[in-house]
C-alpha cells in the first residue's frame, strides 16, 4: 500500500468519523429505548430495536404543528432566496455595473454580523411592525442568511451557460425575458433546484432566529430545543434523528448539482 | 430579401476606438466578407448590424427600415454564431423551428420549413437527437439551418467554420455557398480566413484597426491591393513588397527596371509571389535562396535580394535549393506600386 493510497484511507475514515458516527450514535438512542441509552458497550445494532420513542415522541403536544411550522417557514425562505437571489446572480453574471464588486462583497457582508447581536433589535422591530412570532417573520430572517449563497451560486450558474445562446435567442425573436424564460431558465433548472433544496435545508436547520423571534409559533428546532431540554434522554435522541433525517435526504437528492455548482466536479 | 447600408458606423469602448466611421453598402442578394486579423473590429461591426452591440453614433440600414434602435428581434435578421451556440435542451427539430414558433407560424407550415432546412443541410437523420449527440460539424449546419429556417432577409455569420478542422471546414465551405447561392439571401459573413474570403464571396470588405482598408471583388482585392496592409493579408505566402530607389520615374535595383508613378525618391514594389518568373542568366533581380520549401503544387522559396527577404512560388520542378542564387524577373503588369511612406498604392 503505497502514501498515496493510505492518505485517501484515512481521509475516508477522519470523514466517516466526523459526520456518519455521530449520525449513527444519534439514531442508535432514539430507537433502542429508555435502558438502551445508557447501556455501555455500545451495541452496533440496537438488539430491542424499538419505535417506541418515536412514537411517544410524535405524540407530544406541538411537535406536529411545530414541524408544520418549519415546513411554511423553509418554504417562504427557499421561495424568497430563489425570486430574490436569481435576479441577483443574473445581473452579477450577464451586466456590468458600477460597484459590481462592492455589490458582490456587500452581498458576502450579510453573513459576517453574527445573529447574536442583530437578535435583540431585530426583536425589537419585528414586534414594532408585527412580524414578531410570524412563521414569515422567521422566514425573512432565514431568507437573509440564505440569500448570499442564493445569489451567488446562481450568478456562476448564469455565468456557466454561453452568452451566445441567450444573443441566439434574441436574434430568433425573443425579447430579452423571453430568452430567459425559453432558453437561460431550462438550462439553470437543475441547479436552480438545488441552491432551493440548499436554501429550505439552511431554514430547516437554523434555530437561533427561530428560537428569539417566535414563543408560540415555534418552528421544530425552536420548539425541540425548548421541549427536549426537559425530556429523557432518548426522546432527545427521538427528535435529533427526526430533525437530522430531511435534511441529510435532501443534500443527499441534490448532491450531484452541489458538486457541480461547487466546481467540484461534473461526474 | 434587403440590402443593407452602413452609414458613417462608430463604437468606442471607453477610450478606445473599435470602429471609425465605417460606411458601407451591401446590396440585396449580395454576400459580402468582413476579412481581417483579429481585433479589427470585423465583429464588433457586425454585431451591431445585428443589434447585439450598440454604435457610438451612426445608421443601420436594412431594405429601407432604419433599425439602428431596434433590439435583434425585429431586425428581420439571422445570425450563425461561431461556437454555434445551438440550444442544448432542444432537439434539433426544435432548434431548427426556433425562430418559426417564435413567429407564431402555424404547425404545418413549422414542419415543412423545418424539413426544407434540413433537407438543404443535410441532417434529416437528426432531426430528433439532441445537440450534445453531435459532432462540431453537424452542429454547425444545425446552426446553419436554424438561420435558414425563418428565411432572413439578411444572414449574418461570424467566423463559423473556424471551429470546424480543416477538411471538413473546406467541404462545408463549399456546400454554404452553394446553399446561399440557392436562396439568394444577403449575407455578411466575418472570417480572418482569406481563403475562405475569397472562395466565397462576392465582394470582400478588408478591415484593419477598425477601418475598412478596401472594398472590392475578391480578385480585384488580390491583384490591386490598395495598402500594404491588405497586399500582406490576402494571399498566401502573402504579397512582397521591396524597397526601390527612383531616379526620373523609373525604379531600378539590381539589373531590373521599371516605369513607376510617384515622385518620392525610393518606392516599393508590391508583387506576388507567383508573379516573378526565374529567369537564370537574364536581367533582374539577384535571388539568394535560404529556404526551399516543396509543397506540391508549387515550390517555396524564402530567400533575399539584397537584404530584402522576399518569397517566390517557383515551379515544383525547379531544382532550386538552399544557397542557390538566380535571377528573377518580375511580370511588370502585375506589379503594384506603393507609397513606402503611407502604405498606399499609387495610381499606374
Amino acid at each position: 500500500m503505497n502514501a498515496r493510497r493510505l492518505l485517501y484511507i484515512t481521509g475516508v475514515v477522519a470523514l466517516i468519523a466526523w459526520i456518519i458516527v455521530p449520525i449513527y450514535l444519534i439514531a442508535l438512542g432514539a430507537f433502542s429505548g429508555r435502558a438502551g441509552v445508557f447501556r455501555w458497550p455500545k451495541s452496533l445494532w440496537p438488539g430491542d430495536a424499538t419505535f417506541a420513542a418515536m412514537q411517544v415522541f410524535l405524540q407530544v403536544e406541538g411537535v406536529w404543528k411545530a414541524a408544520l411550522n418549519s415546513v411554511i417557514v423553509a418554504g417562504l425562505c427557499m421561495l424568497f432566496s430563489v425570486l430574490l437571489g436569481a435576479p441577483a446572480g443574473y445581473a452579477l453574471a450577464r451586466f456590468s455595473f458600477r460597484g459590481q464588486t462592492a455589490y458582490r462583497l456587500l452581498i458576502v457582508l450579510t453573513r459576517a454580523f453574527p445573529l447574536a447581536i442583530l437578535a435583540l433589535p431585530l426583536t425589537v422591530n419585528f414586534i414594532r411592525v408585527g412580524l414578531y412570532d410570524t412563521t414569515l417573520g422567521v422566514a425573512l430572517v432565514h431568507t437573509a442568511l440564505a440569500f448570499p449563497f442564493a445569489a451567488l451560486v446562481s450568478s456562476s450558474l448564469f455565468m456557466g451557460i454561453p452568452r451566445e445562446l441567450e444573443e441566439a435567442a434574441w436574434v430568433f425573436g425573443c425579447s430579452r425575458f423571453q430568452a430567459f424564460m425559453k432558453v437561460v431558465l431550462p438550462l439553470a433548472l437543475p441547479g436552480l433546484a438545488a441552491t432551493a433544496i440548499f436554501a429550505f435545508v439552511i431554514s430547516w436547520n437554523e434555530v437561533f432566529a427561530a428560537a428569539v423571534l417566535t414563543v408560540r409559533e415555534r418552528t421544530l428546532t425552536a420548539y425541540l430545543l425548548t421541549v427536549l431540554s426537559e425530556s429523557p434522554l432518548h426522546f432527545r435522541f427521538a427528535g435529533g434523528f427526526l430533525l437530522i433525517v430531511p435534511s441529510v435526504l435532501f443534500i443527499f437528492a441534490v448532491r450531484k448539482y452541489l458538486f457541480a455548482m461547487w466546481g467540484i466536479s461534473n461526474r | 430579401m434587403a440590402g443593407i447600408l452602413i452609414d458613417r458606423i462608430r463604437k468606442t469602448f471607453g477610450a478606445a476606438t473599435a470602429l471609425s466611421e465605417i460606411s458601407l453598402e451591401i446590396a440585396d442578394g449580395e454576400f459580402l466578407a468582413l476579412l481581417g486579423p483579429s481585433g479589427c473590429g470585423k465583429t464588433t461591426l457586425l454585431r451591431i448590424i445585428a443589434g447585439l452591440e450598440t454604435q457610438t453614433s451612426g445608421r443601420v440600414v436594412i431594405g429601407d427600415r432604419d433599425v439602428s434602435a431596434l433590439p435583434p428581434k425585429d431586425r428581420g435578421l439571422a445570425m450563425v454564431f461561431q461556437n454555434y451556440a445551438v440550444f442544448p435542451h432542444m432537439t434539433v427539430f426544435e432548434n431548427v423551428a426556433f425562430g418559426l414558433r417564435m413567429q407564431k407560424v402555424d404547425e404545418a407550415t413549422i414542419k415543412r420549413e423545418v424539413e426544407r432546412a434540413a433537407a438543404l443541410l443535410h441532417i434529416e437523420p437528426y432531426l430528433e437527437r439532441y445537440p450534445a449527440k453531435l459532432s462540431g460539424g453537424q452542429r454547425q449546419r444545425v446552426a446553419v439551418a436554424r438561420a435558414l429556417a425563418v428565411r432572413p432577409a439578411v444572414l449574418l455569420m461570424d467566423e463559423p467554420l473556424s471551429n470546424l478542422d480543416a477538411l471538413l471546414r473546406l467541404e462545408m465551405r463549399s456546400e454554404l455557398k452553394g446553399v446561399l447561392q440557392q436562396s439568394g439571401t444577403t449575407t455578411i459573413y466575418v472570417t480572418h480566413d482569406q481563403t475562405e474570403a475569397m472562395g466565397l464571396a462576392d465582394r470582400i470588405a478588408v478591415m484593419h484597426g477598425g477601418v475598412i482598408e478596401q472594398i472590392g471583388a475578391p480578385q480585384m482585392i488580390y491583384e490591386r491591393p490598395a495598402t500594404k496592409f491588405v497586399g500582406g493579408f490576402v494571399g498566401s505566402p502573402p504579397m512582397n513588397f521591396i524597397r526601390m530607389p527612383v531616379e526620373a520615374g523609373r525604379a531600378a535595383l539590381d539589373g531590373f527596371a521599371a516605369h513607376c508613378p510617384g515622385s518620392g525618391r525610393d518606392i516599393l514594389c508590391g508583387i506576388r509571389p507567383e508573379d516573378m518568373r526565374l529567369a537564370p542568366g537574364g536581367d533582374g533581380l539577384a535571388f539568394r535562396v535560404m529556404v526551399a520549401e516543396p509543397l506540391g503544387s508549387t515550390l517555396l522559396l524564402t530567400g533575399k535580394v539584397q537584404d530584402q527577404l522576399i518569397r517566390v512560388a517557383a515551379r515544383p520542378d525547379a531544382g532550386l535549393k538552399a544557397g542557390d542564387t538566380i535571377t528573377l524577373e518580375p511580370e511588370t503588369r502585375r506589379i503594384v506600386w506603393l507609397d513606402p511612406e503611407t502604405g498606399r498604392a499609387l495610381g499606374a
